[in-house]
């Protein structure tokens, strides 16, 4: 078997307070609480035709600030990708690494498994669940809750804030259920 | 209107010294329903407009490399954590909230103001019955587990190369329409 490349991750000691160090960073630059799921909101009230109330208010002014972090963000995984070498796979644990084989993957390669995230992927009905169904769900549960991993789980509980608390409860019973019950339906089942 | 009512925003600093509370509370009573996603303190601030929106775009820039170095962005690695089969993921969220929660502590003890002089603000979010974030937590957490991301690292992924990443991202914009639509009957 050739030689694969594992990429070691940052190590968690590193890369924790680098992201939370982003929470005063904003709120010195700018007095702006950190998140970014309000820009699928800002998106929504840029450019999507909509009478909701939700979504009647000046984008620029509230979310050109995130607007902004969000094509950054997109900028940051251009300049990381071009640095993986193709092929390279994450250094996974070995459970982790003979669960997900369980499940039928054998690409361990890239960040995601080519095999259910691809162009042809999305013409099956696994796929399509998976992406676009998996999509819907992230974009209505984060405007729902108002927040998502970094405005709840990060800003939120860093505040000490009892609603983000309950938010991210909720997250990690959809995970849960998601990971142990509806993954292995959809990625063992005949779809 | 229930959130709508008490949109005072807290001051980081204890008192707060302009009447910040009152006028985003006011604008936000007459506006209808206001979520949490508008920051409260936003709402008092102009546009941000060339230079000063490449801040921003430079430190959204140093947070994707992060996620990316830190391989949060990774599927594999949603799963490893659900799985409970690896401590990284939960190394980097509990060390980023402990880092983030020092840090508001010594804002508001050091009393520092923003750059533009305003004071530092943190909206507190309206609990209520509590619904939305139960249930849309749990909506949100449905879909992290399917597509092994969150919102930014969705933003990484289609910067790495990952092209259909932009169906989750367009996807996640149609469930943000769909909820604004429903808003109004939907349990808060």
């Amino acid at each position: 078997m050739p030689a694969v490349d594992v990429i070691q991750p940052w190590p968690w000691y590193v890369a924790g307070p680098l992201i939370g160090l982003f929470v005063p960073a904003l709120l010195l630059i700018g007095n702006r609480m950190f998140g970014i799921s309000g820009n699928l909101r800002h998106v929504c009230a840029a450019v999507l035709p909509s009478r909701a109330a939700f979504f009647q208010y000046d984008w620029r002014r509230v979310g050109g600030w995130n607007l902004a972090f969000a094509i950054g963000i997109l900028l940051g995984g251009v300049l990381v990708g071009f640095t993986i070498p193709s092929g390279a796979e994450i250094a996974l644990s070995p459970a982790a690494r003979e669960s997900i084989g369980a499940l039928g993957i054998r690409d361990f390669s890239g960040m995601v498994p080519g095999e259910l995230f691809s162009w042809s992927s999305l013409l099956t009905v696994r796929g399509l669940v998976m992406m676009v169904g998996g999509g819907v769900l992230v974009g209505f549960g984060t405007a729902y809750a108002g927040g998502c991993t970094s405005g709840h789980a990060i800003a939120g509980l860093a505040d000490f804030q009892l609603p983000s608390l309950v938010a991210v409860i909720g997250f990690f019973a959809g995970g849960l259920f998601g990971t142990w019950v509806l993954l292995p339906l959809l990625l063992r089942g005949s779809f | 209107m229930r959130q709508g009512r008490n949109a005072a925003a807290r001051t980081a600093v204890g008192v707060a010294e302009r009447p910040a509370a009152g006028v985003t509370g006011a604008k936000a009573a007459g506006d209808g329903p206001r979520s949490e996603n508008t920051h409260a303190a936003g709402e008092l601030r102009r546009t941000d407009t060339g230079a000063g929106l490449l801040i921003y775009l430079a430190l959204g820039t140093l947070f994707g490399v992060v996620l990316m170095k830190a391989q949060v962005v990774s599927w594999f690695r949603i799963q490893e954590m659900f799985r409970f089969q690896s401590f990284h993921m939960y190394g980097v969220i509990g060390a980023a909230v402990a880092t983030a929660a020092i840090a508001l502590q010594l804002l508001r003890r050091t009393g520092l103001r923003a750059t533009n002089g305003q004071p530092i603000t943190i909206p507190p979010k309206e609990m209520g019955r509590g619904t939305r974030y139960w249930l849309g937590g749990t909506i949100f957490g449905l879909g992290w587990a399917l597509v092994g991301a969150c919102p930014g690292p969705l933003l990484a992924l289609l910067g790495s190369g990952l092209g259909v990443f932009a169906v989750i991202i367009t996807s996640a914009v149609a469930g943000t329409w769909a909820y604004g639509a429903l808003r109004p009957r939907l349990p808060h």
